[in-house]
């Protein structure tokens, strides 16, 4: 391998018109820039699920508000939820785990490049043609426009005759094409982290970023294909006739709810144990500590996988299941949350003892550690059944699902965007605006989703547009949108940290945090090629035993 | 390049992982096989519950003919597949037609049978809920019968325009392994359907 040779390849890039780099990324298969164009896009749809929360804060900020209408209040909700998780948080973590993997586990691209590219495309055209609905929708018959049934889109809402026009489709066709990219890029980990592998990292010694990658992607594979099947058949009913949930014609409504969950809940699942896997990498690198139970994690991880997929019915316990189905739900809900916990036990015992830095990445995660603790605790309350037939469908369930999103996923998102910065740019964040945006992000948190679990409580039911005043919730949801606020200001702090810091932030060097995993040992941002040599690894830890030779990990694994 | 610094070990030792091509077709495959799960949960938890005619009992024949085309195309890939391994093309190119011709006549007798349905019966996707499950679920798998056969199709063209080499024998194989899935859930969707549903 010549040196020389590609250190002029990378010369000449920057002296090129802008419009040819901009085709560059167009028609890219790097897993590097696919990376980033996924978190680029991830960014994006962030702000605008951002704006249709704010929206609906707004409208709810004072009883009988009328700042939008009850329809396009139902239209808020269905593309807030949407957006978030399908082309929010699934990009997000694609967008890292397609640039990490290779990286770390020592290869110069992922199984299928173009593979990877096109499960980007089908994303992003996926995204595309969710928000085409606010134009097409309303299309010829002149009725709707986005999609207005909630992001579960029960049955009977879907049908004709109470979704007329093109938003429905518009929605089904959206959720169809971005899980194909979910698929694509699923089996793209798989066979990456199980064929790509760079020599001595056997299974035992792979970063449990990558592990924990791989079983979300065996969970894909199994949780966004009944998503997809449960699409090709709301279309079938939808443009072809069919009775699929059809109660009319003796089809079930409640079909598509267990269609819906049985995606729906391991996605959840599908969405924490990459945020776990950024909490793997980043404590125990601000903790100056290797991590603590690494196989205990992996196991654990494993367990969750398997288990998320017989829980999903805990959605559902308003509807009237047998007994027998409600038992079995709750005591497999409450099953889950071991695994769980043996995992906060691990990062804790990560952290203890360590010596701690307080740097963003590792402020994010601390409060990821506190915020899902208490979002699993909320949890088992509502996996209890009697229990959640008193709470369905009201804002404490809305509070306890943010809690998990918000206060666990995007609080390590955020962890692993600072912590990963310097690779991806070259350059470093600014340290002070990175606190700002943690502790107005985390006030703000706090606020909206602390307090939002009281009108639940008191029987505010979601999704509703307005309510009347004198029922003891003005003063939960007046604090509830003044912590919106504080998110916001947080986010537009992170953004305009991004974006100075891309010009203006100090080098970085290859190695700003005196990390142990093979990404830090190449250049920041790294090379087309990512590594000049293949890289051997004798243990979990290589830049450890590069930088210590006298007592290298490997002696004691 | 600090990354050259890791291989100290220069020793070459043996480092053998999975074929990507067979973890990312077993992939798929998981994937499939959940789509198709839950089209067959579908199709039985609607078994019977139809408001109106007409029911699998009446318009149903079994599709013995064209079940043994198709599996036995399983056997011709395979044979296609062990020839070219062996470097003998010109036996692959005979087993890999005769996979094409055979996956052609299951293809033919499904429409045939539809036609049938549809002409005959009266039975459609928007009839009953037989008719919406049953179609969905037959043609889901014929969809999958397709796409096959359009890859077989087009490695036939490369065959006949002797671009197909031994050295191509893996990426067949993994083709194979795609198309003795669709023939397994020809076996699933034979038995709920025609026998079970029946």
């Amino acid at each position: 391998m010549s040196s020389e040779t590609i250190a002029l390849s990378t010369v000449g890039q920057d002296a090129r018109p802008i419009g040819e780099r901009l085709h560059e990324w167009v028609v890219t298969v790097d897993h590097k820039k696919l990376g980033i164009l996924y978190i680029v896009y991830g960014i994006v749809f962030l702000v605008i699920g951002g704006i249709e929360a704010l929206i609906m804060r707004i409208q709810l900020v004072v009883p009988q508000n009328h700042f939008v209408s009850p329809q396009v209040f139902n239209r808020m909700f269905t593309m807030h939820g949407t957006t978030m998780i399908f082309f929010v948080v699934m990009p997000l973590l694609f967008g890292f785990g397609t640039y990490l993997i290779p990286l770390m586990i020592g290869a110069r691209d992922m199984a299928f490049p173009r593979l990877n590219a096109f499960s980007f495309w089908m994303t992003a055209f996926g995204g595309v043609l969710l928000y085409f609905s606010f134009i097409g929708g309303y299309g010829l018959f002149g009725a709707g426009n986005a999609p207005d049934m909630g992001w579960f889109a029960y049955a009977p809402l879907t049908a004709r005759a109470f979704s007329p026009g093109h938003s429905t489709d518009f929605w089904t066709l959206a959720l169809l094409i971005s899980g194909v990219g979910s698929i694509g890029t699923a089996v793209n980990f798989i066979a990456t982290i199980l064929s790509m592998r760079c020599p001595g990292m056997t299974l035992g010694k792979m970063p449990l970023l990558a592990w924990l990658n791989l079983i979300m992607g065996c969970m894909v594979l199994l949780a966004i294909s009944p998503l997809t099947a449960a699409q090709i058949m709301l279309s079938i009913d939808r443009y072809l006739g069919g009775h699929f949930f059809d109660t009319q014609a003796g089809g079930s409504a409640a079909l598509w709810m267990h269609f819906f969950w049985i995606f729906g809940h391991p996605e959840v699942y599908i969405l924490v144990v990459p945020a776990f896997a950024f909490a793997s990498e980043i404590i125990p690198v601000f903790s100056r500590k290797p991590i603590f139970g690494y196989p205990v994690m992996v196991a654990a991880t494993i367990c969750i996988g398997f288990v998320s997929f017989s829980v999903w019915a805990h959605h559902m316990f308003t509807i009237g299941m047998s007994a027998y189905g409600n038992t079995f739900f709750t005591v497999t809900s409450m099953i889950i949350a071991v695994p769980t916990g043996i995992k906060i036990f691990n990062w804790l015992g990560t952290m203890w003892g360590g010596k701690i830095q307080f740097k963003a990445p590792m402020m994010f995660c601390i409060g990821f550690l506190f915020q899902f603790l208490i979002a699993g605790l909320t949890g088992i309350m509502l996996a209890t059944s009697p229990f959640d037939w008193q709470l369905g469908n009201s804002y404490f369930v809305v509070a306890h699902f943010h809690y998990v999103i918000v206060g666990a996923i995007v609080f390590t998102v955020f962890g692993a965007f600072y912590y990963w910065f310097p690779k991806m740019s070259g350059r470093m964040y600014n340290e002070t605006l990175a606190r700002w945006h943690f502790w107005l992000f985390f006030i703000g948190f706090h606020l909206t989703f602390d307090f939002m679990h009281i009108p639940g409580i008191l029987g505010m039911p979601r999704r509703i547009y307005t309510y009347e005043p004198g029922r003891g919730w003005e003063i939960w949801n007046l604090i509830v949108t003044i912590g919106v606020f504080f998110q916001t200001a947080g986010v537009l702090v992170f953004v305009g940290n991004l974006l100075w810091s891309l010009w203006k932030g100090e080098p970085a060097g290859n190695d700003p945090w005196d990390a142990w995993t093979l990404e830090w040992s190449t250049s920041s941002p790294p090379p087309d090629y990512d590594f000049a040599a293949t890289p051997v690894v004798k243990s979990r830890r290589p830049l450890w035993d590069l930088k210590h030779p006298e007592d290298p990990d490997w002696k004691y694994e | 390049m600090s990354s050259a610094a890791l291989t100290r070990n220069t020793a070459e030792q043996e480092w053998v992982l999975p074929s990507r091509g067979r973890v990312g077709m077993f992939s798929l495959i998981a994937a499939e096989s959940a789509i198709f799960t839950i089209f067959v949960v579908a199709y039985i938890f609607y078994l019977g519950k139809s408001l109106s005619g007409p029911t699998p009992k009446d318009v149903l024949e079994l599709p013995v003919f064209t079940t043994i085309c198709l599996l036995s195309s399983s056997l011709t890939i395979h044979l296609a597949v062990r020839a070219l391994r062996n470097a003998k093309v010109g036996a692959f190119g005979l087993w890999w037609f005769v996979t094409l011709a055979l996956g052609t006549i299951f293809l033919v007798g499904t429409g045939r049978e539809w036609r049938h349905l549809i002409y005959d019966k009266g039975l459609t996707v928007s009839t009953n809920l037989f008719g919406t499950t049953y179609y969905s679920l037959v043609g889901l798998h014929g969809f999958h019968v397709t796409v096959g056969l359009l890859l077989i199709g087009l490695a036939m063209i490369f065959t006949l325009l002797g671009k197909v080499k031994p050295e191509h024998g893996e990426r067949a194989e993994i083709f194979s392994l795609y198309w003795h899935f669709v023939d397994v859930v020809w076996v699933i969707v034979f038995t709920v359907v025609y026998v079970i549903g029946r």
